[in-house]
């Protein structure tokens, strides 16, 4: 029976239930704290508009670079823009790219990895060795190439991050598929006369779900971070939209002269959305690792 | 005529070392209602036997030459797509270990339900439902357990449902492929007990693939032996129990304990089987054989009938059970 509770929590940990998360211990409370970072931030930032003290894209030369004060709390930056406002507003365009990348890695990578390692032979090594060479490439390095031969915009960078992370769902699919189609049940299915689509996608499929929830997770994370280092770089987007990652870039002149106001809170936020996403990642990977498992 | 008829059926592996014969030359026949067993040590090509009768011999084998004629068809010759319905539907498949046989994600009413809309498409969610419980029902499962997962079953329990699915569809021939190695002795019985009163209640042919020859001695009416991929033996479980012939038979029979003799010493044959990469010169058996003469390092011997339909490949025999000596 206990068994059966566990995959009663895998559920749950795939569709949230913090009851039951909890009563699965320390990885449990990975998930649930990680979840909470994340739902805040992502709150916060679809109600920034609405509760930000100031316009986030006013300058002001009379304010420039003030520390932290009751009228404004974090600061404000070269141009007199009121930090606390650009924080609370400035991770919509950090959480849709990440978003949008995970969504194109997993329509690209799961079914590229499922049918490349199902065939099997001669295609497969020829789109591994494809992925592999991407692979090889510091993901930084690529999502640079690609951003800038694709120019900045939203889209573009989640598409430059994406070239970046489609070989790692690729990889963890196809190792996971080369074992599981070995596996007495498929070859079961064959042996009751299943279809090919079948057995792919109600026998491997579902058997690979755990790694692929993993994957998206730490992808998620990851690509928050390399969106925050591609618009760090002015490779993402344009200066009147408020970004953690384009006040990074421009905090950085400023340390030098002891404004830390201007850098830190944008990158403690980053910081925490990666964290929070990390966190997620490590307990349901912690969770729906059998071997793992007490 | 005969349900499943084997004509010399040989199947190579082609592997980068070499091609390797791991099947050659086999024929038999068995009718409706027949049990027939298929012994052999492993690697001996029983298993890869029992996939050719579903076309399913993993890459890289391939059936090089024969004939498999299941109800009248060769189903060598069926199209890719003929094959796969034919698979489940009139021949059924039970594997050897009935832990990994069933989709750990999938519920066991799912496995049936799958099993019969993909063979019967018009056939609606819930009668297939109702058919899954009068099968359960009938091996002794209960069927709300329908609902289950495979990990909530034991491993007896999983080789019952195994065995469900594969006649959920009334199929003319299930192959056992040593279907009760991964169970106790107890379990083991009860799955043989079930597996029999299901084939003597639905008139079905069963091919019991087993290294225990004493399982199928037990419950088989037939019995092919199989060494290094030839078939060397092929009789009646009778007429094979009290007169084997070939001296490997000889000697799995000696190493069946006997409840009955007090003081018996159990005998082995010695030695391992043989590389099947680099089989030994004339006959597979004979680097263990401790009656080989000069003739068997020569010349392989050929499959003869020494009457009674029992047959050997065996150089001390000539047809009609006459002695060679």
């Amino acid at each position: 029976m206990n068994e059966h509770k566990t995959k009663r929590s895998i559920l749950a940990s795939i569709v949230p239930n913090f009851k039951s998360l909890a009563r699965k211990g320390p990885s449990g409370w990975m998930v649930i704290f990680g979840l909470s970072i994340v739902l805040a931030l992502v709150m916060m930032t679809a109600l920034g508009p609405f509760v930000a003290p100031n316009d986030p894209n006013r300058t002001n030369s009379a304010l420039i670079t003030l520390p932290p004060s009751p009228q404004f709390p974090m600061g404000t930056n070269h141009l007199g823009q009121d930090m606390l406002s650009r924080i609370l507003v400035g991770g919509s365009l950090m959480l849709q790219v990440s978003a949008l990348s995970v969504l194109i890695c997993f329509a690209v990578g799961v079914p590229l990895g499922l049918f490349s390692s199902y065939v099997g032979g001669i295609p497969d090594r020829l789109v591994s060795l494809v992925v592999d060479a991407v692979y090889a490439f510091p993901g930084l390095v690529i999502a640079i190439a690609v951003a800038a031969m694709l120019g900045p915009g939203a889209i573009n960078m989640a598409l430059s991050i994406s070239v970046v992370y489609i070989p790692s769902y690729f990889r963890i699919i196809r190792s996971q598929v080369l074992t599981i189609k070995e596996l007495s049940y498929v070859e079961a299915a064959k042996a009751i006369g299943a279809k090919w689509y079948t057995i792919l996608s109600r026998y491997i499929f579902p058997n690979v779900i755990p790694s692929i929830v993993v994957v998206m997770t730490v992808n998620f994370a990851d690509a928050i971070l390399t969106a925050a280092g591609l618009t760090f770089l002015g490779l993402g987007v344009t200066y009147d939209i408020p970004d953690w990652g384009w006040d990074l870039t421009n905090g950085k002149q400023y340390i030098a002269s002891g404004s830390w106001w201007i850098i830190m809170f944008p990158g403690l936020m980053i910081i925490l959305l990666a964290l929070g996403f990390t966190l997620v990642g490590e307990g349901l990977s912690e969770m729906l690792n059998p071997k793992l498992q007490k | 005529m005969a349900l499943l008829e084997v004509n010399s059926l040989s199947i190579d592996y082609r592997t980068s070392r070499g091609v390797i014969h791991a099947v050659e030359d086999i024929s038999f026949s068995m009718g409706k209602n027949d049990m027939l067993g298929l012994a052999g040590e492993s690697g001996s090509g029983k298993s890869t036997l029992g996939l050719s009768l579903l076309r399913l011999v993993p890459y890289p084998g391939v059936i090089a030459d024969g004939q498999i004629m299941i109800g009248g068809r060769n189903i060598l010759s069926l199209s890719e797509e003929e094959m796969r319905r034919l698979r489940g539907k009139d021949v059924a498949y039970i594997f050897q270990d009935p832990m990994t046989s069933l989709n750990p994600v999938k519920r066991i009413g799912a496995h049936f339900v799958e099993l019969i809309t993909n063979h019967e498409p018009s056939t609606k969610k819930v009668h297939a439902i109702e058919r899954a419980k009068k099968i359960l029902d009938s091996l002794g499962i209960q069927s709300e357990r329908l609902n289950d997962y495979p990990h909530q079953f034991s491993g007896g329990m999983r080789q019952r449902i195994m065995i469900g699915l594969a006649i959920a569809l009334n199929p003319i021939l299930v192959v056992a492929d040593e279907p009760t190695t991964a169970l106790d002795v107890i379990v083991q019985a009860k799955i043989l007990d079930l597996l029999e009163s299901l084939q003597k209640s639905y008139g079905l042919a069963v091919i019991l693939i087993s290294h225990d020859l004493s399982i199928i001695l037990e419950r088989c009416s037939s019995i092919v032996v199989m060494y290094a991929g030839h078939m060397v033996e092929y009789a009646s479980s009778k007429e094979l129990y009290r007169s084997p012939l070939h001296p490997y038979t000889q000697g799995l029979l000696k190493s069946i304990p006997n409840i009955e003799l007090e003081d018996q010493k159990l005998s082995s044959i010695p030695g391992s089987p043989p590389d099947m990469l680099t089989l030994p010169k004339g006959c597979r058996f004979r680097t263990r054989c401790s009656r080989a003469g000069e003739k068997c390092q020569s010349k392989a011997p050929a499959l003869i009938e020494v009457g009674n339909k029992h047959f050997v490949r065996c150089h001390e025999y000539v047809e009609e059970g006459v002695r060679n000596e």
